[in-house]
């Protein structure tokens, strides 16, 4: 560890790693729902799981995002962040808000009231006090990286990420607009939504996944900041009119059925473009970094994410696909690998090359880490074709015979105890990991660069 | 191994390459799709056509292209020095632009005195989308001009050249297609 405020990033990562627990709870217990429909239906009901499951996956992706930065913009500025102070207390603001977020789902505190009440939407569900708390801490965040920078050396890497930071910042003031129509309602949901995960986070993704490269592979800086250019321009062109995918049926005009297919086909090009960036760095590189691990995550990020969100994506984005396939569970395998594959896999691939410089025990095998990538990642792929396989017979079954949506669910059960039974093992998987992430001391299989074998 | 790539031969930035093949993949997927919805319901198409203004198109395509022309010759003006006559050549480039764009609004104007809109007809929806959008990169381009009129680096000349040829290339497709195909 080169500069001390690095340090910052453990906190980040380690509450991160928290609600990844408490996510993936959440899945074990919808994914249960799935298969024992009445289970919890009285303590708490499926819509407030789901909530929980998919709202702190996205907690706890930023904070591994807030982590990251604070772990490699140090480096790559050249100077200390500008205040390690500024920065816990964002953090103090966020666990603050997280908490207040799952005391109001799980009680229901507070209904009605316009500050401290729950808001009543499927999306975008916070109470307001807790919105003001999320902009307030990414103003500190924005604030206290953007000094760092301005003030140490300026990088292709902190420029994307910080203009992949602050975009995604702005785009969450949209949150607070809550119309009465349901349409316009949704309409800006994927203002907030869409535009991160396909355009800004995509900034982010990329950045750090260059950051990865440039430090596993040692391959020169330029090539690097060539392909992260590339990848963004990409990445922006097909994303942002991308949205147009969200509005084939929610009341917008037809036109955006034309708009958002071509467009959303493209966003495949981003993805498949980081896959091949990651391989070829890989290929290029002359450095072998025992860091094994962070660079399985970092494959397994960049190829799982082509699959995830470029293949799956694709899979029903054109719009005379979708009309059949429009939120079946087609739509939930692609969210799972897509989420999964860009953006868990990058925080993990992150968390895994920082912490054993952070906790001074570099250099370091971390099978079992591996060992962690290969369960969560396989259950992961399974549960996404086993959806894949539900969504494709719900589809024929609801959308072209015509038969009532529970009556399909009854057919497609075995499939969600499929889908369960991955879970369990992802949910072991994740185990392992922050095992692997938080408790060994020493773990050194063999002390000498893998050998081809001859 | 060497790091240089055949990317390193190509005229201009990389970045507005990656900029012109994305438009062109774009507009090519528009126009595909157009003639897929086309098959089916050749005569409704056919008829919607006839309520297009060639001439004004054919006007705009020869506008277009004489633009094209002005922006070519001022990166040859530019790199033999002559940079007054380079910024003449721009600016009239982007002044046939702006042409180009008020035969499109007289156009759209007409089409909407007579009561058609992008949803009368599937034809209307891609006319509109293909056309509107290539306008949209008209208007960028005049502003890009004048840009390079103004930051007069051969380099920037190439760059705001060779998206102003894009544009032109995209019309030249664009205008056979929807305008004349029958």
């Amino acid at each position: 560890m080169k500069y001390k405020t690095q340090k910052i990033a453990m906190a980040y990562f380690a509450v991160a790693l928290g609600l990844f627990v408490i996510q993936i709870i959440g899945g074990l217990l919808v994914g249960f729902v799935y298969v024992a429909p009445n289970f919890l239906s009285d303590l708490v009901p499926f819509n407030i799981l789901r909530m929980l499951h998919t709202n702190s996956l996205i907690v706890w992706l930023l904070l591994g995002f807030f982590g990251a930065a604070y772990f490699l913009i140090p480096e790559e500025a050249e100077r200390e962040i500008h205040s390690p102070k500024l920065a816990y207390l964002q953090l103090a603001i966020l666990v603050l808000g997280t908490l207040g977020v799952v005391v109001t789902y799980l009680f229901n505190l507070f209904e009605g009231h316009w500050l401290l009440g729950k808001e009543g939407r499927e999306f975008l569900e916070q109470p307001k006090w807790v919105k003001a708390g999320i902009v307030v801490a990414a103003l500190i965040f924005l604030y206290n990286v953007s000094m760092t920078v301005l003030q140490g050396r300026k990088t292709a890497i902190t420029n994307i990420l910080l203009l992949g930071l602050w975009l995604l910042a702005l785009l969450f003031l949209f949150a607070f607009y809550n119309p009465a129509n349901l349409a316009l309602d949704k309409m800006y949901w994927w203002y907030v939504v869409h535009l991160w995960v396909e355009g800004t986070w995509e900034l982010v993704m990329a950045s750090i996944l260059a950051y990865l490269m440039l430090k596993l592979t040692g391959v020169d800086r330029e090539v690097v900041e060539k392909w992260l250019y590339v990848i963004v321009a990409a990445a922006l062109f097909s994303g942002i009119l991308g949205t147009g995918h969200h509005y084939y049926w929610i009341g917008t005009p037809g036109y955006w059925q034309w708009i958002g297919s071509i467009f959303s086909s493209l966003e495949v090009i981003p993805f498949f473009a980081m896959m091949a960036f990651a391989f070829v760095m890989v290929w290029k590189g002359r450095r072998d970094h025992p860091n094994k691990a962070a660079l399985l995550w970092s494959l397994g990020c960049a190829t799982l994410a082509f699959f995830g969100a470029g293949v799956w994506g694709f899979l029903h984005t054109l719009h005379g696909v979708n009309y059949y396939t429009h939120g079946t569970q087609i739509t939930a395998a692609h969210g799972h690998l897509a989420f999964y594959g860009a953006y868990v896999c990058l925080n993990i691939a992150i968390f895994t090359y920082a912490l054993p410089i952070l906790r001074n025990r570099d250099p370091y095998n971390q099978v079992l880490n591996m060992a962690a990538f290969w369960l969560m990642s396989g259950g992961m792929v399974f549960m996404t074709f086993t959806l894949t396989f539900a969504g494709t017979i719900q589809t024929h079954l609801q959308r072209v015979m015509g038969e009532y949506y529970m009556d399909v669910q009854d057919q497609i059960a075995i499939f969600y105890w499929m889908r369960f039974g991955s879970g369990v093992v992802v949910f072991i998987g994740v185990l392992v990991l922050i095992y692997a992430l938080a408790v060994p001391r020493r773990e050194i299989i063999s002390d000498r660069p893998t050998v081809a074998a001859e | 191994m060497s790091d240089s790539s055949v990317f390193d031969e190509l005229p201009g930035d990389l970045m507005i390459w990656v900029l012109i093949v994305s438009e062109l993949l774009v507009f090519g997927a528009g126009l595909a799709a157009f003639l897929s919805v086309r098959i089916t319901d050749p005569a409704g198409f056919a008829a919607a056509q006839d309520a297009l203004y060639r001439t004004g198109a054919g006007l705009n395509t020869v506008v277009l292209i004489t633009s094209g022309a002005l922006a070519a010759w001022a990166l040859r003006l530019r790199e033999d020095a002559q940079r007054g006559l380079a910024r003449l050549a721009l600016v009239g480039a982007a002044l046939l632009g702006l042409v180009f764009l008020i035969v499109k609004s007289i156009e759209y104007a007409g089409k909407a005195g007579e009561g058609i809109a992008w949803d009368t007809h599937p034809f209307f929806t891609f006319y509109y989308l293909l056309t509107g959008f290539h306008a949209a990169h008209v208007l960028a381009g005049v502003v890009l001009l004048l840009l390079v009129a103004w930051q007069d680096t051969p380099r920037n000349i190439e760059a705001g050249a060779a998206f102003w040829h894009m544009v032109d290339l995209v019309w030249v497709l664009l205008f056979p297609v929807i305008y004349l195909l029958r």
